[in-house]
């Protein structure tokens, strides 16, 4: 694999105890280039991510993002709310996490914290009503009107985030996330639970922010349908190891890819074969 | 539904409980020991109590399963029609100009009743001490069980630092806020990061450690006996009292002892206000939106960046600012402090105050305040009475109502339309 | 080191008595996760009971102090255990699956009436009772005239704890209620689900709970020699801290920090100061806790994201 990489992630090892969530996986996600990362259930895919983003510190490894101007930054040593901060990495959850009991367009104006913070002269500024502050203010909410109208919710901006609908938490979770003006996106499972047609908005949905944005992707999807439309690269995990990578055409075609998913789930193997063919 | 309960099992759950309550009060209220003079206990019998308290319960249960019946198995919450909820919003939006404009005109209204004067003090102090409590409980949503604690040391920072070195009110109360925030972010530095209940007793240990020490340190506190001789506030500079310099001299009217009740009203309306003003502005600035995201779901604000210590750091020392203005005012108007204001008591007093409102709800904060402190005060001819039918107000209240007079939450920010959002949906945070 | 001995033995008999009250805190928390401020109350009313039926038989002219303290203990236990029922079933049954602060709200309500109460029905003076158990052994005299002694009464409160403990461990690990009651603590969904009666469990543990306290209200007045209705707030207090500097939730725990506090008051009160005794118990739940965030013997959480 060649190209400019955003994330390497090399020899990533993650214990809970006994537990092997993840071992020796080794892989990278190409700046804007949607990487997928996919396995049956169980397979360490989620723990990956918390690994990514600090949630989990790995038993061992290194994680690098490289930004644009060619700054490295040692993932594995940052502690969660920095990676969102300063490495630019935003994540969804597998579990949608909204602030339930704030709007839509709430949710939006918390993740733009840190930089409607600094506007605020840390809150000084604010208290006093700084037009410096106000302007930034109005800029922020520009910024999430603008996302609610991409995900098509910008009718809903002043509902209570906990009352929208399974598919509607799941779009605003991503413009969410979005609104941290991330290099790179990592999103748990963003189909479970989606209907045909949701489904199809949500791929058109990534492939406009890698397109249009130019932010790079790392996504955990269970819907193959999704995963080979999209997906620029995919990696297959299974038992926390890495059993394939390759392009969508090569993933679908390896023989231990259909044995993972075959020894897994006889539905899920389906779904391989279905979402491929 | 079910079959309604025949009058046969309604006698027979009165009959139940009855028996309970007679075994429950046998000894307790059946028996009263006192020490003898000679130190010896004695005792005698009070079986009329007994009798009347279990009868109390028969009739009481009898009562209860009969309106029940009437009320439907849902409960209290429909004892409030949806007509009446909506026309209550509507009221809602006009209640707290009144109530503000009202409190305004208190003083002009009651000038002649000095006991509704100081009543309304006291309420007032208890709205500031509610409001500054819902910073850290209703927005941020982290326990805090010892609130007191920095009452406390902003009521002896004023008076040690006003006793000692003369040092005069508007120059302390500053401090007396500065310095309870210290000892907020001192406390909430090492412990924030517990969660749950384990925060709660930690702030309770607090609490009691200042507390302890405020009666230990008698060199320092005079100990149990307080400290006494606090100067009370000037008006800017110009002492309100008897004397060739005093207000009432410099603006030639006749002096009364009122005039520095008012002045006292005044100065802690001010307070409470400015608390209120500022917690108002703060939601709808990124820390104060931060609070609230804290309270709703603690791991996406870390995966949002949100450095989630000093956002609850900012939370706690911001309630425990106000807590010390609080105590300032406190230690000036009563003139004199002692250990014995700052008990656990009062903690749950204001924690009370903080939950009947309506977790966040500035407005349902100063009306549970309100009915909290007034009712408390309807009770005082009957001393040891008042803490029993305030504990048992307690119970009843939560279980009438968990979720607090105000059960919704207004939104700080909106494109179209400001929709309140059901409590049901707002969380209350882990931490 | 006879100072120290002697300190010791104080320190694990106060240390029993909160041992006792912690496991009703810790049981409670286990099984409904709310903190029963009431609970230092039940202690404080069993010891009420303690003492009014020590005073009834005592004028009945019983004399034989083994029977007498029999009939105290089981009198105690029954109505305190009472009092722990009611109170699950007026203040917390409804507020079960309420908001997390209401139960808690509640119990600091219920624990206003409890303390109010007892002051209304028995005024507020201490109660002094004559001391029932009196002797003692002289475990060691040094030259300088020191000795240590180990009194009857402090005898009976640790064996008192120890057999309580086995008693009470046998429950939980063995009975059909000790094995319902984990299976509640687990997830009570799913328990009710496989048919256990959930609401019966749940007030079996404030009765178990409340007997326990009711033995500690005994155990303390025997010790004392008083009651007072203010007693159960500072007690229950120290108790709560000790089930939490232990781990809330697990039971072991409970009893390790009740001697652990009653170690450190007790030592604290013979080495430093005893105006300071309550500080240091409540700084040292403050550090072990910054250490170790679910205190010596709690599990430690898991975040799952
Ligand atoms: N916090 C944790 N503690 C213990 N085991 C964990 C934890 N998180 C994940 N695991 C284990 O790691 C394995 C991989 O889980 P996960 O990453 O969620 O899989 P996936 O997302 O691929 O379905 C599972 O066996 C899971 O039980
Ligand atoms: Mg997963």
């Amino acid at each position: 694999m060649s190209g400019d990489k955003i994330l390497s992630v090399d020899r990533l090892a993650m214990r809970f105890g006994g537990i092997v969530a993840v071992q020796d996986l080794s892989f990278a996600a190409e700046r804007k280039k949607i990487t997928a990362l996919i396995g049956p259930n169980g397979a360490g895919k989620t723990t990956v991510f918390n690994c990514i983003t600090g949630f989990y510190k790995p038993s061992g490894g290194a994680i690098r993002l490289t930004h644009d101007d060619g700054r490295t930054i040692a993932l594995e040593r940052l502690n969660d709310f920095r990676i969102a901060k300063q490495a630019k990495v935003a994540r969804t959850f597998q579990n949608i996490r909204l602030f339930p009991g704030m709007t839509a367009l709430e949710n939006l104006m918390v993740a733009q914290h840190n930089a409607l913070m600094r506007a605020s002269g840390f809150t000084f500024l604010g208290l006093i009503g700084a037009p410096g502050y106000r302007d930034a203010e109005k800029r922020a909410i520009d910024l999430a009107t603008d996302w609610l109208r991409r995900v098509n919710l910008l009718d809903r901006a002043d509902d209570a985030a906990g009352n929208f609908a399974y598919g509607d938490q799941r779009r605003l979770e991503i413009a969410r996330a979005m609104c941290t003006e991330p290099a790179l996106l990592c999103l748990d499972e963003p189909a479970a639970g989606l209907n045909a047609r949701e489904s199809a908005a949500l791929s058109a949905l990534l492939l406009s922010i890698r397109d249009e944005l130019g932010t790079s992707i790392l996504l955990i999807e269970h819907d193959m349908s999704v995963v080979m439309e999209i997906s620029d690269h995919i990696v297959v995990m299974d038992h926390g190891v890495k059993i394939a990578e390759g392009t969508p055409r090569e993933v679908r075609d390896d023989p231990k890819v259909i044995a993972a998913y075959l020894g897994a789930d006889e539905e899920e193997a389906a779904a391989v074969m279905e979402g491929g063919s | 539904m079910k079959a309604k309960p025949g009058i046969p099992s309604i006698l027979k759950t009165a009959f139940i409980n009855a028996l309970v309550a007679l075994v429950l009060f046998s000894l307790m209220v059946g028996i009263r020991t006192e020490a003898g003079a000679s130190g010896q206990l004695t005792y005698w019998t009070r079986f009329g109590e007994l009798a009347s308290l279990v009868g109390a319960v028969f009739g009481g249960s009898i009562v209860i399963e009969l309106l029940r019946q009437w009320i439907g198995p849902t409960g209290a919450e429909n004892l409030v029609p949806p007509a009446v909820k909506s026309g209550m919003s509507f009221i809602g939006r006009y209640l707290a100009p009144a109530l503000l404009i009202f409190t305004l005109l208190v003083p002009v209204i009651f000038y002649d009743q000095r006991y509704i004067l100081d009543l309304a003090i006291l309420v007032l102090t208890y709205v500031m001490l509610g409001w500054g409590l819902n910073v850290v409980v209703g927005l941020a949503g982290l326990l805090d069980l010892g609130y007191v604690a920095f009452y406390a040391v902003g009521a002896y920072s004023y008076a040690l630092l006003a006793t000692n070195f003369g040092w005069s009110f508007w120059v302390c109360l500053p401090l007396a806020g500065i310095l309870a925030a210290f000892w907020g972010v001192l406390l909430g530095f090492p412990v924030l990061r517990l969660r749950g209940d384990y925060l709660a007793i930690v702030t309770l240990a607090f609490g009691e450690i200042i507390r302890l020490v405020i009666i230990n340190w008698q060199d320092l506190t005079g100990g149990p006996n307080g400290v006494s001789g606090i100067p009370r506030p000037s008006f800017f500079g110009i002492p309100l009292d008897n004397s060739d310099d005093g207000l009432a001299a410099k603006l030639d009217i006749e002096y009364s002892p009122t005039h520095r009740i008012v002045f006292l009203f005044y100065l802690i309306l001010a307070l409470a206000l400015l608390t209120n003003w500022a917690t108002i502005r703060l939601r709808r600035l990124p820390i104060g939106r931060a609070w609230e995201a804290l309270r709703e779901d603690e791991v996406a604000c870390r995966a949002l960046g949100i450095n989630t210590t000093t956002t609850k750091l900012t939370a706690f020392a911001t309630g425990a600012m106000f807590g010390g203005f609080a105590g300032a005012f406190f230690a000036t108007r009563q003139g004199f402090i002692s250990p014995e204001s700052f008990t656990f008591q009062e903690s749950a007093l204001v924690l009370a105050i903080v939950v009947l409102g309506g977790m966040g709800s500035q407005l349902g904060v100063a009306l549970a305040a309100l009915a909290m402190i007034g009712g408390f005060e309807l009770f005082r001819g009957l001393e040891t009475y008042r803490m029993l039918v305030f504990g048992m107000a307690m119970v009843l209240i939560m279980i009438w109502r968990p979720r607090g007079l105000i059960g919704h939450r207004a939104p700080t920010v909106y494109l179209t339309k400001a929709k309140a959002i059901s409590s049901d949906l707002v969380k209350e945070g882990h931490g | 080191m006879d100072y120290f001995t002697q300190q010791l033995i104080n320190g694990l008999v106060l240390g029993s008595i909160y041992g006792l009250i912690a496991i009703g805190y810790t049981m409670v928390y286990g099984i409904v996760g709310m903190i029963n401020f009431a609970h230092g109350d039940v202690f404080m009313i069993g010891g009420f009971i303690a003492l009014i039926t020590f005073l009834i038989l005592i004028s009945f002219g019983l004399t034989a102090i083994p029977l007498i303290l029999l009939v105290v203990l089981l009198v105690s236990m029954a109505i305190t255990a009472l009092y722990g029922w009611t109170i699950e079933r007026i203040a917390y049954r409804p507020l079960r699956h309420s908001f997390r602060l209401a139960p808690m709200l509640s119990a600091i309500g219920m624990s206003f009436v409890l303390t109010n109460y007892s002051q209304v029905a028995q005024g507020a003076r201490v109660k002094p009772i004559p001391p029932f158990i009196t002797g003692g052994y002289t475990l060691h005299e040094s030259t300088d005239g020191f000795v240590i002694q180990l009194s009857n009464i402090q005898i009976m409160v640790v064996v008192t704890t120890v057999v309580l403990l086995a008693l009470f461990t046998w429950l939980v690990s063995r009975t059909r209620l000790g094995r319902d009651m984990r299976a509640c603590e687990q997830d009570q969904t799913m328990a009710a689900l496989l048919g256990v009666d959930v609401d019966r469990t749940i007030s079996m543990t404030f009765v178990i709970g409340a007997a326990l306290a009711a033995v500690a209200g005994l155990m303390y007045l025997l010790y004392y020699g008083t009651v007072d209705f203010f007693m159960g707030f500072v007690a229950g207090i120290k108790a709560f801290t000790a089930a939490v500097l232990g781990g809330i939730g697990s039971l072991p725990g409970a009893m390790l920090g009740g001697l652990a506090i009653g170690l450190i008051e007790t030592f604290w009160s013979a080495y430093f100061s005893v105006g300071y005794k309550d500080v240091a118990a409540f700084s040292i739940l403050i550090v072990v806790l910054i250490f170790m965030p679910t205190g010596l013997l709690g599990r430690p959480e898991v975040e799952k994201v």
